[in-house]
C-alpha cells in the first residue's frame, strides 16, 4: 500500500526507477536560420536540458557575400557602397570608418564643415539604428506597441537621410576628403525642429512603456550578466562593454572628425545584464540628439570636400569651363586615385561597437587587402557562455540586447 | 597627421617600440612605426609568449584583441601574414603584431590568452587555409557547408569555381561549374611612364630612328606593329580585321589567372550541365 502512495506522491528511488519515471536526456534543437527573433539568418544549434540551455553553437556565414574579396577588385571609390551593405541598419557609420582609413593613408585634410556633416549624419544613423534595435528587442520579449512607435522615428531618420544623400538606406554619402553633397538649409532646420519636438515626444513615450515595465524587467534583469573581465577578454565594445561598467567610447577616447569638440556623456551599466544593455542604448539616443544639436549650433559655412583635385572630383559646373577639371573627372571616375602603400587599422564607434577596417594598400588604385572587423563576431561568439544556464526563452532577449545584424557579421 | 582619423595616443609610439624591444628580445624581428601605427614583426613560434607579454607587462597592457586579419602575399616564401590588432584600454594605444606562415606551417593558437580568438582564427583558416595549432574548434565559419578552397587567397578567382541553383529535376540545390557570359575585366592602371611591361598599340611610332632633317613619314604598311609576328611575310597585304580576342590586342592587363578553366578542381558534388549555366 505504501508503495502505491509513494507512486502517487512521485516519491521514487532514483537508483531504482520504476515504470512511472521518465529519464530525461539532453536534446539538441535548431534555432533558425529562419526565425523572426534571430534578426536575420542566424542558426543556433542548442543543447538543452529540459528548457535550460547547456551549450549554444552559433552557425554564421549564411549571408556571406565575399565583400572583402570584391573590394580587392574595385577602386577605392567603388568600394564605398559595399560598406553601406555591411550593417544595413547603420550604413553611414560603416562608410565613415572606411573613408577615415583611406584619408589616414592619403593624409589629406578634410574641411571643417564636412567633418561636422559626417558627425551629424553618423549620429542620426545611430538614432535610427537604436530605434530598430530597441524596438525589436522589446518585441522579442513580448511587447508590440513600442516597436511601432519607434519605427515612426526610424522612418523620419530615413526621410532625412534620403534628403541628404538621395537614398533611404544605401547612402554612399561620405567620400575621402569630405562628403558628396552639401545639405540644403531647410533640411537642417527641419531636423532641428524634429530634434526639439517629435523625437523626444515619441521616444520618451515609447520608452516610458517599457523602461519600468514589470514584465520587461522580469525578462531582462539579471539575464546574461557579463563581468568586466569577461567583457575585455571577449573583445566586447560599444554598448556591450559599457553595460559591463567600463566607460569606453571611441568617440570620447579616440575622437575622430569633430567629436573632440562635442560635449556628451557616456552611459555605463552597473550589472552588465540585458536590461543594462537596453538602457545604455536608450541613453545613447538622448546623447546623440545632444551631439546633433551641437553640430547644428556650431557648423560653419564653407566647402564640404577637400580641394585636393587628385582625390576629390570637381564640380560639374567647373567641368564645363575647365579642361583640367574635365581630365580630373575622367581620371577619377575611371582609374581612381592611387593610395600610398601602408597598413592602417582604423576603428570607429559604430552604433553596435567598435567597427574597424584593416586596410593594406600597395600603392595602386585598389585596396590590396581590406579586412573588416565586425562588431558582431566577438559578441555573438560570447553567446555560448552568456546564455548557459538560462532558459530557452531568454535566447531572444540575449540576442536582442546584443544588437546583431548579419550583413555586417557575415560580410 | 592632417587626416581626421581616430586620435589615440600615437605619441606613445616611440616609447612603445623601446619597451617592446626590451621586453620581447629575440622573438622580435622588427618594429616599425609607419603611417602613425606601430607594427611588430615577430617569430611565428613565439606568438603566444609575445602576446602574453604584451598583455601582461606593465607599461604595455594591451588588454583587448580586436581583430586577427590574414593577408596573402603570393610572392613571398611564406606567403601568408597573420595580423593581430591589439588595443590597450588603459594606455589608449593600438598596435598590430605580424607573423608570417604558409599553408602547412601552423601558427600557435592564442585562444588560451583571449577566448575571442577562437572565431577570429576560424575565419583566417576559412579564408586563407592558415592552420592554428591548439585551436580546439578549427572549422570553417563564413563559407557554405562543404565548401572547398580558401576564397581570400589571391589565386582564388573572384567568381569562384562553382555556382549554385535549385534544380527542378533533382528537387534540390545543385552545384555546377561557373559559366560567365563575359570574362571579368580587370584593367591595368599602371602608368606607361612608370614601368608598364607591355607595348601599347601606337608605341612603335616613337621607336622610328630619327634621320637628319624632317623624318620621312612611313607608309602604313611599313609600320611594324609591336605585337606583330617577328618575321612578317613579304608581300602579304591581306587586311586582317581588328579583333579583341586577347589582352595584347585590347591593351588590357593580364587576365585573372584563376579564371582559366584548367585551374578548377574536380568536385564530385558538381553536376555538369549539357547546355550551359543557369543563365543560358
Amino acid at each position: 500500500m505504501s508503495d502505491y502512495v509513494d507512486e502517487l506522491m512521485h516519491v521514487t528511488d532514483a537508483a531504482d526507477p520504476t515504470t512511472g519515471d521518465v529519464t530525461i536526456q539532453n536534446y539538441t534543437i535548431n534555432f533558425g536560420p529562419q526565425h523572426p527573433a534571430a534578426h536575420g539568418v542566424l542558426r543556433l544549434v542548442m543543447e538543452l536540458d529540459g528548457e535550460i540551455i547547456e551549450r549554444i553553437d552559433p552557425h554564421v556565414g549564411l549571408l556571406h557575400r565575399g565583400t572583402e574579396k570584391l573590394i580587392e577588385y574595385k577602386t577605392y571609390a567603388q568600394a564605398i557602397p559595399y560598406f553601406d551593405r555591411l550593417d544595413y541598419c547603420s550604413p553611414m557609420c560603416m562608410e565613415h570608418t572606411f573613408v577615415l582609413a583611406i584619408e589616414k593613408l592619403l593624409d589629406i585634410e578634410v574641411p571643417i564643415r564636412a567633418q561636422y556633416l559626417r558627425v551629424f549624419f553618423a549620429e542620426l544613423t545611430r538614432i535610427s539604428n537604436h530605434m530598430l534595435n530597441l524596438g525589436s528587442h522589446v518585441m522579442d520579449v513580448g511587447a508590440m506597441t513600442p516597436n511601432l512607435w519607434l519605427f515612426e522615428i526610424r522612418e523620419d531618420c530615413y526621410n532625412f537621410l534620403e534628403r541628404a544623400s538621395g537614398a533611404r538606406m544605401h547612402h554612399n554619402y561620405m567620400r575621402p576628403g569630405g562628403v558628396h553633397q552639401d545639405v540644403p538649409l531647410k533640411l537642417l532646420t527641419d531636423i532641428a525642429d524634429w530634434l526639439d519636438t517629435r523625437l523626444p515626444r515619441l521616444f520618451e513615450d515609447a520608452i516610458s512603456l517599457v523602461a519600468d515595465n514589470r514584465i520587461f524587467k522580469q525578462r531582462n534583469v539579471d539575464i546574461a550578466v557579463v563581468s568586466r573581465e569577461d567583457a575585455i577578454a571577449w573583445g566586447f565594445s560599444g554598448p556591450m562593454i559599457r553595460a559591463a561598467g567600463i566607460p569606453w567610447d571611441l568617440r570620447k577616447s579616440q575622437p575622430y572628425d569633430v567629436y573632440d569638440r562635442m560635449e556628451f556623456d557616456i552611459p555605463v551599466g552597473t550589472k552588465g545584464d540585458c536590461y543594462d544593455r537596453f538602457m545604455v542604448r536608450v541613453e545613447e539616443v538622448r546623447q546623440s540628439a545632444r551631439i546633433m544639436k551641437q553640430c547644428l549650433r556650431d557648423m560653419p559655412e564653407g566647402p564640404i570636400a577637400s580641394s585636393d583635385r587628385k582625390v576629390v572630383p570637381p564640380k560639374r559646373a567647373e567641368m564645363k569651363q575647365s579642361m583640367e577639371a574635365l581630365i580630373h573627372h575622367f581620371k577619377l571616375y575611371t582609374e581612381g586615385y592611387h593610395v600610398p602603400a601602408g597598413e592602417v587599422y582604423v576603428a570607429t564607434e559604430s552604433p553596435k561597437g567598435e567597427f574597424g577596417v584593416f586596410l593594406v594598400s600597395d600603392g595602386s588604385n585598389k585596396p590590396y587587402r581590406c579586412k573588416i572587423r565586425p562588431t558582431a563576431f566577438s559578441h555573438l561568439q560570447a553567446m555560448d557562455f552568456m546564455s548557459r544556464g538560462h532558459m530557452l526563452a531568454d535566447t531572444t532577449a540575449i540576442l536582442g540586447a546584443m544588437d546583431i545584424v548579419f550583413g555586417e557579421c557575415d560580410r | 597627421m592632417r587626416a581626421p582619423a581616430p586620435a589615440w595616443a600615437a605619441d606613445l609610439n616611440g616609447e612603445t617600440i623601446e619597451a617592446v624591444r626590451a621586453t620581447l628580445g629575440t622573438a622580435l624581428i622588427d618594429a616599425v612605426d609607419q603611417v602613425g601605427e606601430v607594427a611588430l614583426y615577430v617569430e611565428r613560434d613565439a606568438i603566444v609568449t609575445v602576446l602574453t607579454a604584451l598583455r601582461d607587462t606593465p607599461g604595455l597592457e594591451y588588454q583587448q584583441l580586436m581583430e586577427i586579419a590574414g593577408v596573402d602575399y603570393p610572392d613571398r616564401p611564406e606567403r601568408f601574414e597573420v595580423v593581430y590588432c591589439l588595443l590597450s584600454l588603459t594606455r589608449n594605444h593600438r598596435l598590430h603584431v605580424h607573423v608570417s606562415t604558409d599553408d602547412v606551417k601552423p601558427v600557435p593558437s592564442v585562444t588560451g590568452i583571449w577566448p575571442v580568438a577562437g572565431w577570429l582564427e576560424r575565419e583566417v583558416y576559412d579564408m586563407y587555409g592558415v592552420l592554428f595549432a591548439g585551436n580546439a574548434d578549427l572549422r570553417r565559419i563564413l563559407t557554405d557547408y562543404g565548401f572547398r578552397g580558401h576564397p581570400q587567397r589571391k589565386d582564388f578567382p573572384l567568381s569562384g569555381f562553382v555556382e549554385m541553383r535549385y534544380s527542378e529535376e533533382a528537387k534540390r540545390v545543385v552545384y555546377q561549374p561557373v559559366q560567365l557570359a563575359q570574362d571579368f575585366r580587370n584593367f591595368d592602371f599602371q602608368s606607361p611612364w612608370e614601368g608598364a611591361q607591355y607595348v601599347l598599340p601606337g608605341d612603335e611610332k616613337g621607336m622610328v630612328p630619327e634621320a637628319k632633317g624632317a623624318p620621312t613619314p612611313l607608309k602604313a604598311d611599313e609600320i611594324v606593329k609591336a605585337d606583330a609576328p617577328s618575321k612578317p611575310q613579304a608581300g602579304s597585304t591581306t587586311h586582317e580585321p581588328k579583333t579583341t580576342d586577347s589582352t595584347a590586342q585590347t591593351g588590357a592587363g593580364e587576365p585573372d589567372p584563376g579564371n582559366q578553366r584548367q585551374d578548377k578542381p574536380r568536385d564530385s558534388d558538381v553536376v555538369p550541365t549539357k547546355g550551359g549555366g543557369q543563365n543560358q
